[in-house]
């Protein structure tokens, strides 16, 4: 019927008054990795739930390989979950809870021996068996739920902001077995996660969140190049946010009347004079001049320097009080605090989301 | 030196109090129980084991099957009433919960011998539970309840029902039931995912009850002579009896301690298969 594995159609789902998803759809290739990227209270884990079953939508459908899964109980689904907390049975050891799902099937003994035995090789855990999960560090309790997860080979993996409890070491290296895994076994993974790096770093496509509603759906570089919406300019990578009145447009070019003063960008297609716009240049395209020069039109003070992660972030004020924010690699000691400097970036760098000003609390 | 020896000072009292009032008293129990019994009233000084042979005899032997025979009934049937209803007691929303904790509660404050003869007046053959029953047509004639062995069950489950209760809902209330939600994921359907993850993990409340009504269910006597109506003999009673009536005070003393080694295996057991320390929400 359909070549989605998964899909939802116009999902609503409200807790009390509040409206939690409004009226999400969707769909999922087979063996993809796709990632619901959002900060918490967006409704990702909420729509996680009601693919697995855990949660009922108010109305819209959930469809498993073309199959309408609404109304049926989670272990009717062919779908796993690999939850925020793990959630391991603490009176099971690493044995018996990978053979959960298998022992509930009456799968025979020999088996289940060596199913198991396969999946903690898989996993990196042979000689386990026997620990509780209360012996285990954290990083090899993420190891056990997914070989508990993925021994019944499900249609679909849902992942629950997996690595949330790892420190930032394991966190990394257990993104690269994560994806590696996926690829081994060919699942289509669902991640959620509230961190924009490892979303960047796993998925084949992106889905951002905002609210209950899905702001933008696309590849990493996709997301991260062209952001549609200033939430999702915002929300991946530093960006900043201006708005204004295009004045002028030629030669591809359009010149736009901000609070501040006059700047260029590349002008999109089916933009008109007199339009208002907004637009973001990331963080790490601002170029910045000592000396004004004909491209270098906007002034600014440098009002506090700091290295982040390997990057100089400097934070510059405009002449009407907002901030803006670049990022470069290396150090540059000839910008000093307090100094007045120009703007400016390449036309192409500019890129035009949603209409109307930008909004201040998301710069 | 100087730190060890206040908090010495500190709790001292502690010591004192459960000397005088537990251990000193529990001794003289010991030493009674291997006393003989002097002709009329007392004891006298000669040391004797005649006290806990006198137990062999068949007529005392039954009294304590019977007691743990009624013990282990009560515990079954607490057991039943109780894991459900403390089960869904957790589940409820917070106001409910706490109006249904209150429900629970309550019996406590009014002495529990009054709550007996309430039970009295219900099961009498005109009492209100008969008079219901013929009201209703589904008997004709009253059932003869009170004075039963049925009494006194009825009696020792109301009455301790609220020891299995209270330690069930302690253990399903502290239950993550994400690890219900990945049962329910791995495949199990509602029952299965009771059995095998719910159950098991809220045993420790479970056993807790047990041990709580087991072992008070040995030696409540009142129950057993108000509703049993003297016919029903408890090990509880027969060391009342024998301290109050026959007057024998070295017998009902062993009978006493007999009791409470029962007790002490018990607890062991439940520690050796919890392997915890204390029990669950209590102590």
């Amino acid at each position: 019927m359909s070549e989605n594995i998964l899909e939802l159609q116009e999902i609503h789902k409200s807790f009390g008054e509040t409206e939690v998803l409004k009226g999400i759809s969707l769909g999922i290739r087979q063996g993809e990795f796709i990632t619901f990227l959002g900060s918490s209270g967006c409704g990702k884990t909420t729509t996680l739930r009601i693919i697995a079953g855990l949660e009922s939508p108010d109305s819209g459908k959930v469809l498993l390989a073309g199959k309408d899964v609404t109304a049926l109980e989670p272990n009717k689904r062919d779908v796993n979950t690999i939850f925020q907390n793990y959630a391991l049975f603490p009176h099971m050891n690493v044995f018996s809870n990978i053979a959960y799902s298998l022992k509930l099937r009456r799968v025979p003994k020999d088996e289940i021996r060596r199913r198991v035995g396969e999946m903690l090789s898989l996993v990196q855990l042979e000689g386990f068996e026997r620990r509780m999960p209360g012996e285990l560090s954290g990083g090899q309790r993420q190891r056990v739920a997914i070989a508990r997860a993925v021994i019944n080979n499900p249609s679909v993996l849902l992942l629950d902001e997996p690595l949330g409890a790892l420190d930032l070491q394991l966190r990394r290296q257990m993104q690269q077995e994560l994806k590696k895994l996926q690829k081994k076994l060919g699942i289509t993974f669902l991640y959620i996660t509230h961190d924009q790096e490892e979303a960047i770093n796993m998925s084949d496509r992106i889905v951002v969140m905002n609210a209950g509603q899905f702001e933008q759906i696309g590849a990493p570089a996709d997301i991260y190049d062209h952001p549609k919406t200033s939430f999702v300019a915002g929300f991946i990578g530093t960006a900043n946010l201006f708005g204004g009145e295009v004045v002028s447009l030629e030669d591809g070019l359009a010149v736009i009347k901000t609070e501040e003063s006059l700047v260029c960008a590349a002008a999109p297609e089916g933009i008109k004079v007199g339009e208002r716009v907004t637009f973001s240049v990331r963080s790490e395209n601002l170029l910045v001049a000592k000396e004004a020069h004909p491209n270098f039109r906007l002034p600014a003070t440098v009002s506090e320097n700091s290295y982040v992660g390997g990057m100089l972030r400097l934070e510059f004020t405009l002449k009407n009080g907002r901030t803006v924010i670049s990022s470069k690699h290396g150090i540059r000691t000839h910008i000093s605090l307090g100094q007045e400097v120009f703007l400016c970036w390449e036309p192409e760098s500019a890129v035009f989301v949603d209409r109307g000003e930008p909004d201040e609390t998301k710069k | 030196m100087k730190r060890k020896n206040s908090s010495f000072w500190l709790v001292a009292p502690l010591y004192l109090v459960t000397i005088v009032l537990v251990f000193l008293p529990l001794i003289y129990i010991v030493v009674l129980s291997f006393l003989r019994k002097d002709a009329l009233w007392g004891v006298t000084n000669e040391w004797t084991l005649d006290n806990y042979r006198q137990m062999f005899d068949p007529v005392y032997l039954k009294t304590f099957g019977d007691s743990l025979k009624l013990a282990f009934a009560t515990t079954v049937i607490t057991t039943l009433l109780g894991y459900p209803f403390g089960y869904f007691m957790a589940k409820l929303p917070p106001r409910w919960r706490s109006l249904c904790m209150l429900l629970v509660v309550v019996p406590f404050w009014t002495n529990a011998l009054v709550r007996i003869y309430g039970w009295m007046i219900i099961l009498r053959a005109k009492g209100v539970l008969n008079g219901a029953l013929m009201a209703m047509g589904i008997i004709s004639q009253p059932l003869k309840i009170l004075y039963t062995y049925s009494a006194v069950l009825i009696g020792m489950v109301y009455s301790l029902l609220p020891f299995m209760i209270l330690p069930v809902y302690n253990s399903v209330e502290k239950m993550d039931w994400s690890l219900v939600e990945a049962s329910r994921d791995l495949g199990a359907n509602a029952v299965q995912a009771f059995f095998t993850v719910t159950l098991k993990l809220t045993l420790p409340g479970v056993l807790s009850g047990f041990v709580l009504v087991f072992v008070p269910s040995i030696g409540l006597f009142f129950i057993a002579d108000l509703l049993g109506g003297g016919k029903i003999m408890l090990v509880g009673n027969l060391i009342k009896n024998q301290l109050l009536q026959a007057r024998d005070w070295p017998f009902g003393a062993a009978l006493s301690v007999v009791m409470m080694l029962m007790t002490l295996l018990i607890i062991l057991l439940y520690r050796k298969i919890t392997g915890a320390k204390d029990l669950e929400g209590f102590f």
